[in-house]
């Protein structure tokens, strides 16, 4: 299914042109292609300005915007990394690593229960398991709160590697769900019949047919755990417990002057996902439209 | 006998979803209905049957109404730029001739949807900034510096600034799932339509909108129900002001419950959130059904 897609990425044997012949097609040519390039420099152009200004001394960041740093040192990264980004890194990293293990397992599980094996009262387990696709987050955090309050878990990376994982299984079971349903049930007669366990053909057999549709949700998650903000501002106070994005704004109000040291913070941020994506990117786009598409 | 024990193995598999989701989803989700009717005294630890009180100062609540209009505010501009302009922009895209610039676009609009709503907030928070931002300054350099403001610091241009930072995150993400769904279009169909000379812009009325229209609809569902649910951006960006201006619902739901520590409030707007995601959800569901019967 992934080789299908970038086959569709790249080859497309005729494309319809911007515009067709004439001065007016000419005229909408360049207008499209102003456009087009316009937009391009409105995404890259803000993008580049927090790289720049995480290389400028604070006196340079306050004049002017557009002139480049006048040394390319690596002081502001230095500094941000000591104020507490490097804790944040290993945080973040902690938190999404295992909340992506834990939550693709127990969706690949629960997908392969829901799709190949039979289950008294199928249709309601499957209910409250993608019914969970529809609850905003929010809905459940005072409660929440004060469950993971009495637990011990609050201000821990464990709250946030428990509730990534509770908020991400409905949409992780839908995704692998939707294509294991595809897949032939031969495959587990023939397993069964060569004695092979349920158990057995699920690690050896099912998951690793289901390689395309576990790398975009393991992609999925790493984004989604990187970047989430919500439960990881309202649960974690402290150095230790913050991921990156809550870290980031706490280093902007703890430091709130030294402006270079917080674009170095973002850009550190940023660059981890940015390249995976990068790498990814025809994962990402199977991902995606599968997320949305099905 | 031993298909029974067999099928009841069976529901191992889910076992650990259903619990997981049942501790940490459904019950809190019940137990916030518990919350959002009574009134807490934070001090003793108390929790006192209230009824439909929290509800009542709902409704007399400008601040909640404000937030709802902002968040109705999100939701259209969010239709018009990630449903509307990014269905353009992915058609133009693919209408490139040229893989690699074409590729190229794609992944330079993505990108920021990759990064961080957090990150991308401060960095449009800065852009904002009268001192330090470019914006201002940019304005200036094209001779429009009468129109330098601080615009996150005023009530009429906040919320908007907000939303502007928003599209510009997430319009590379719809403009990919639309691109995705242009592709699926046969290219006999545009091959077809250039012989007999029909211009680009019939081409996408005619061809591309009418058959891209299930990925709008879902698209459409899911930027409202996004729109719903921000936080991430008000938060990072203005805290929900100047003056309360740029409150949503969820930046207003944490204010009560953890700032104010009036749960039972905060919960009041949690039910507010659950039912607008629900009927959207439902929304979802209703149109895929359609969809499948029409196919």
């Amino acid at each position: 299914m992934s080789t299908e897609t970038a086959v569709l990425l790249t080859v497309r044997p005729q494309r319809p042109r911007i515009g067709k012949a004439g001065f007016l097609g000419i005229i909408g040519r360049i207008f499209a292609w102003s456009f087009l390039i316009g937009l391009a420099v409105i995404v890259i152009y803000p993008l580049l300005w927090m790289i720049f200004n995480g290389f400028k001394t604070n006196t340079e960041l306050f004049g002017n915007p557009f002139a480049l740093p006048q040394q390319w040192s690596w002081e502001n990264y230095a500094n941000a990394w000591n104020r507490g980004v490097s804790d944040f890194l290993t945080t973040s990293l902690l938190v999404t690593v295992v909340s992506t293990i834990t939550t693709v397992l127990v969706s690949a599980w629960a997908a392969y229960g829901l799709t190949r094996v039979k289950i008294p009262f199928s249709a309601f387990w499957s209910g409250i398991i993608l019914g969970g696709l529809m609850l905003a987050p929010a809905v459940a955090l005072v409660p929440l709160v004060k469950m993971f309050q009495a637990l011990g878990l609050y201000n821990t990376f464990w709250a946030l590697m428990v509730l990534y994982t509770a908020f991400r299984i409905p949409f992780t079971t839908f995704l692998i769900r939707s294509y294991m349903i595809d897949l032939p049930m031969e495959v587990d007669e023939a397993a069964q019949i060569d004695g092979a366990s349920r158990w057995k053909t699920f690690w050896r057999i099912i998951l690793p047919m289901c390689k395309p549709i576990l790398v975009s949700t393991v992609l999925l998650h790493v984004l989604f755990a990187w970047n989430e903000y919500l439960f990881a501002m309202v649960f974690t106070s402290s150095v230790g417990a913050q991921t990156l994005p809550v870290g980031l704004t706490s280093l902007m109000s703890k430091h709130g002057t030294d402006y270079p040291v917080v674009f170095a913070g973002m850009v550190i941020a940023a660059v981890p996902v940015v390249v995976l994506f990068l790498v990814c990117q025809r994962y990402f786009v199977k991902g995606l439209a599968d997320g949305v598409g099905k | 006998m031993h298909s029974r024990i067999a099928s009841l193995k069976g529901l191992l598999w889910l076992a650990p979803a259903i619990l997981i989701l049942i501790a940490f989803v459904y019950l809190p989700l019940v137990q916030n209905f518990g919350f959002a009717t009574s009134e807490w005294d934070i001090y003793s630890g108390t929790q006192e049957f209230v009824g439909a009180k929290n509800f009542e100062k709902l409704l007399h609540d400008p601040i909640f109404w404000r937030s709802l209009g902002n968040n109705l505010l999100y939701a259209v501009m969010s239709i018009v730029f990630q449903v509307g302009a990014a269905l353009v922009i992915a058609a133009m895209v693919e209408s490139v001739r040229n893989a690699r610039v074409r590729n190229s676009l794609r992944v330079i609009y993505f990108i920021p949807s990759a990064i961080s709503i957090t990150v991308s907030g401060l960095l449009f928070y800065f852009i904002y900034e009268p001192n330090i931002g470019m914006l201002n300054s940019a304005l200036d350099f094209f001779g429009l510096g009468a129109l330098a403001q601080p615009w996150l610091g005023q009530e009429s241009t906040a919320m908007l600034g907000i939303i502007a930072m928003s599209q510009w995150q997430g319009f590379g993400y719809s403009a990919l799932l639309f691109t995705v769904a242009i592709q699926r279009i046969p290219s006999e169909l545009y091959e077809a339509a250039q012989i007999d000379g029909v211009g680009p812009f019939r081409r996408f009325f005619t061809i591309t909108l009418p058959l891209v229209r299930e990925m709008s609809g879902l698209m459409m569902i899911v930027t409202i129900s996004g729109a719903f649910q921000v936080f991430n951006e008000v938060m990072v960006m203005t805290s929900g002001g100047p003056n309360n201006s740029t409150q949503v619902l969820g930046t207003w739901l944490y204010r009560n419950g953890f700032v104010r520590n009036d749960f039972g409030y905060a919960a009041a707007i949690a039910v507010v959130i659950f039912v607008l995601s629900l009927g959207i959800g439902l929304a979802q569901l209703w149109y895929t059904r359609k969809r499948r019967v029409e196919v």
